[in-house]
C-alpha cells in the first residue's frame, strides 16, 4: 500500500462511522446505567444512528453542560438539574419530561442481617449504614426522608458512610464495609445472587418521589439522532423496559403532574 | 470569604491528616531511602519499583483494592478485627494508611537523591573519624541532606493534601472523620455550589503554589550546598 493509499484509507476509517445516520451524544445519572444499556441495543436495532454515553453525576453533568459540554441529550437523575437549565435556556423549551420514577431499596450483602426488611434499621445493631450523600444525590435524599420518617437520623447519624453517588454507595454495601444500605432498587435487580432476603423494598409513603427528569439540550436541537431518540424513550416499548428494572412511569403512579 | 463551619472542619481535618501522614512517612521513608541510596543489592530495583508505584497507579485502582483488602473479607481486615481495631475504612486512620502508601514515593525519592548526592566520602572521613553510624546519620548525614528532608516533607505533606481520588473510595464522606477539604470542594460542585467552591479552591491554588514555590528554593539550596561540597571535596 503506499502513502497516498493508507492516507485514503485511514480518512475512510475515520469518516465511516458518519456514513450512515447522525450520532446523538446522551449524558446519563449513574443509577441509569443498566435500563440505558438495554435501550441502547433496542435503538440500534431500530435505526442507523449512532448514540454514545457518558454516565456520571448529574451535578457534574450540570456544570459540564453550562461549561460547553457537547451533549445533545440528558437524562439526569433529579428535576433540578434540568429546570435549572431550562432556566438558563440551555434546553430546547418543552423538551422536559419526566422518563423514570425511581425506586428506592435497602440492600445488604451480609446473610446475618438478612431478611432485610425496616427493622433492622430500628433495631439500630449495625455498624454502618450507606446512603448517597443527601446533599447532592436523589437517592441520598431519599434515603434522608426514610430515616426522617422513621425518626432515626439522631439514632443513626453517626453510623451514615456517604457515597458520591448510588453507585458508590452500592460498592460499599457490596464490599461488606456496610452492612446495611439504601440504594436504587435498579442496581440490585440486576445483579443474580441478591435475593428477596437481601433486598428490602422500601415502601412509598416513606420519601418524596425520586423523579428523574429529560431534555433536549440547545446543542441536539437540530440533531435528528437526539429527537428521534427522545421520541424512542418515550415510547411504549422502552417505558416497559424501564419499569423492568424497577422504575414506574409517571402516568401509572397517583402523582401531581410532574411538569405543567 | 464566606466560609462554612463544614468547610473549615474538612480544612482542619486535612491538616491534621497531612501532618500525621508526613510525620509517619518521614519516620519509615528515612531508613528505606538511606537502603536505597546505599544498596548494591539485586533487590533494589524491585524495591524501588514497588516504592514508586503509586507515582503511575491511579488513585481509583489503589482506592479500590484498599476498600477490598480493609473491609471485612480483606486480608488487612481481618487483621485489625481480630485486634479488635474493627474495620479500617470510613475512619481517620484508614485514610492515614492509604495516604502514607500513596504519598511514599513522594517523600522517599527526594531523601534518597539527598543522601546520593552526599556521596561516600564524607561519611568514610567520618568513619575514620571513629563516628559510629547513628553518629554519622545525624551529624553528616541529616545536616547535608537537610533540604532534601525538607522537600520530601513538603511534598508528602501537598501530596496528601491533594488526594481526592482514593479518599472518595475509602472515605465515605464523614465530617471530621474522613471529609477532606477536597472531597468538600467536590461536594459543592455537585449540589451546584459554585461560590463556596471557589473559596476552597482558590485556597488550594494558593497553596499548592507556594508548597511548590518552597521546593524550587529548598531546591536552589542544595545545588549551591553540593556545589560548595564538591568544591571542599
Amino acid at each position: 500500500m503506499t502513502l497516498p493509499h493508507l492516507f485514503i484509507f485511514l480518512l475512510g476509517y475515520l469518516v465511516l462511522p458518519l456514513a450512515h445516520g447522525q450520532t446523538v451524544k446522551v449524558a446519563v445519572a449513574s443509577n441509569f446505567i443498566a435500563p440505558m444499556k438495554h435501550i441502547i441495543r433496542e435503538f440500534k436495532k431500530e435505526n442507523g444512528h449512532h448514540i454514545s454515553t457518558a454516565y456520571g453525576s448529574s451535578g457534574k453533568f450540570y456544570a459540564q453542560i453550562k461549561n460547553g459540554a457537547p451533549f445533545d441529550v440528558f437524562l439526569s437523575a433529579d428535576q433540578h438539574k434540568i429546570q435549572t437549565l431550562e432556566n438558563e435556556h440551555l434546553i430546547v423549551t418543552g423538551t422536559r419530561f419526566t422518563y423514570a420514577i425511581g425506586t428506592l431499596a435497602l440492600w445488604s450483602n451480609n446473610t446475618q442481617f438478612q431478611p432485610v426488611n425496616l427493622a433492622i434499621l430500628t433495631n439500630n445493631k449495625f455498624d454502618k449504614l450507606a446512603l448517597a450523600n443527601p446533599k447532592i444525590a436523589p437517592y441520598g435524599q431519599a434515603a434522608l426522608d426514610v430515616i426522617n420518617s422513621l425518626n432515626l437520623s439522631t439514632a443513626s447519624a453517626k453510623k451514615w458512610v456517604q457515597g458520591e453517588n448510588i453507585a458508590q454507595t452500592y460498592q460499599f454495601i457490596s464490599s461488606g464495609n456496610a452492612e446495611v444500605g439504601f440504594v436504587a432498587l435498579s442496581q440490585v435487580m440486576q445483579q443474580r445472587q441478591n435475593t428477596p432476603h437481601s433486598v428490602f423494598i422500601i415502601p412509598k409513603q416513606l420519601y418524596r418521589p425520586i423523579l428523574q427528569d429529560a431534555a433536549l439540550l440547545s446543542r441536539g436541537q437540530n440533531n435528528q439522532a437526539a429527537l428521534d431518540f427522545l421520541a424512542f424513550i418515550r415510547s411504549d416499548k422502552v417505558t416497559a423496559i424501564i419499569e423492568s428494572y424497577g422504575y414506574h412511569q409517571p402516568q401509572n403512579i397517583s402523582l401531581s403532574e410532574s411538569h405543567q | 470569604m464566606n466560609l462554612s463551619n463544614d468547610d473549615f472542619d474538612a480544612i482542619g481535618l486535612t491538616l491534621r491528616l497531612a501532618s500525621t501522614v508526613t510525620l509517619i512517612l518521614l519516620i519509615i521513608g528515612t531508613p528505606i531511602a538511606w537502603w536505597l541510596a546505599r544498596t548494591h543489592s539485586s533487590w533494589k530495583g524491585f524495591i524501588s519499583a514497588l516504592v514508586a508505584m503509586p507515582l503511575i497507579l491511579p488513585p481509583t485502582v489503589i482506592g479500590f483494592y484498599l476498600l477490598i483488602a480493609m473491609g471485612p473479607n480483606g486480608y488487612i481486615g481481618q487483621l485489625t478485627q481480630s485486634l479488635g481495631l474493627g474495620i479500617l475504612p470510613f475512619t481517620f486512620w484508614g485514610l492515614v494508611i492509604a495516604s502514607v502508601f500513596y504519598s511514599l514515593p513522594f517523600v522517599v525519592q527526594p531523601i534518597q537523591n539527598a543522601i546520593e548526592a552526599i556521596g561516600k566520602r564524607p561519611l568514610e572521613v567520618a568513619a575514620t573519624l571513629r563516628a559510629s553510624p547513628f553518629d554519622r546519620f545525624f551529624s553528616v548525614v541529616l545536616p547535608i541532606a537537610k533540604p532534601g528532608f525538607m522537600t520530601a516533607a513538603v511534598l508528602g505533606f501537598a501530596h496528601t493534601v491533594g488526594e481526592f481520588g482514593i479518599v472518595l473510595m475509602i472515605g465515605g464522606n464523614i465530617p471530621n472523620e474522613t471529609r477532606v477539604i477536597s472531597v468538600q470542594i467536590y461536594d459543592h460542585v455537585e449540589a451546584l455550589e459554585y461560590a463556596q467552591a471557589h473559596y476552597l479552591s482558590a485556597i488550594m491554588v494558593l497553596f499548592s503554589f507556594f508548597a511548590l514555590l518552597s521546593i524550587y528554593t529548598l531546591q536552589r539550596k542544595q545545588v549551591s550546598m553540593n556545589i560548595s561540597n564538591e568544591r571542599q571535596g
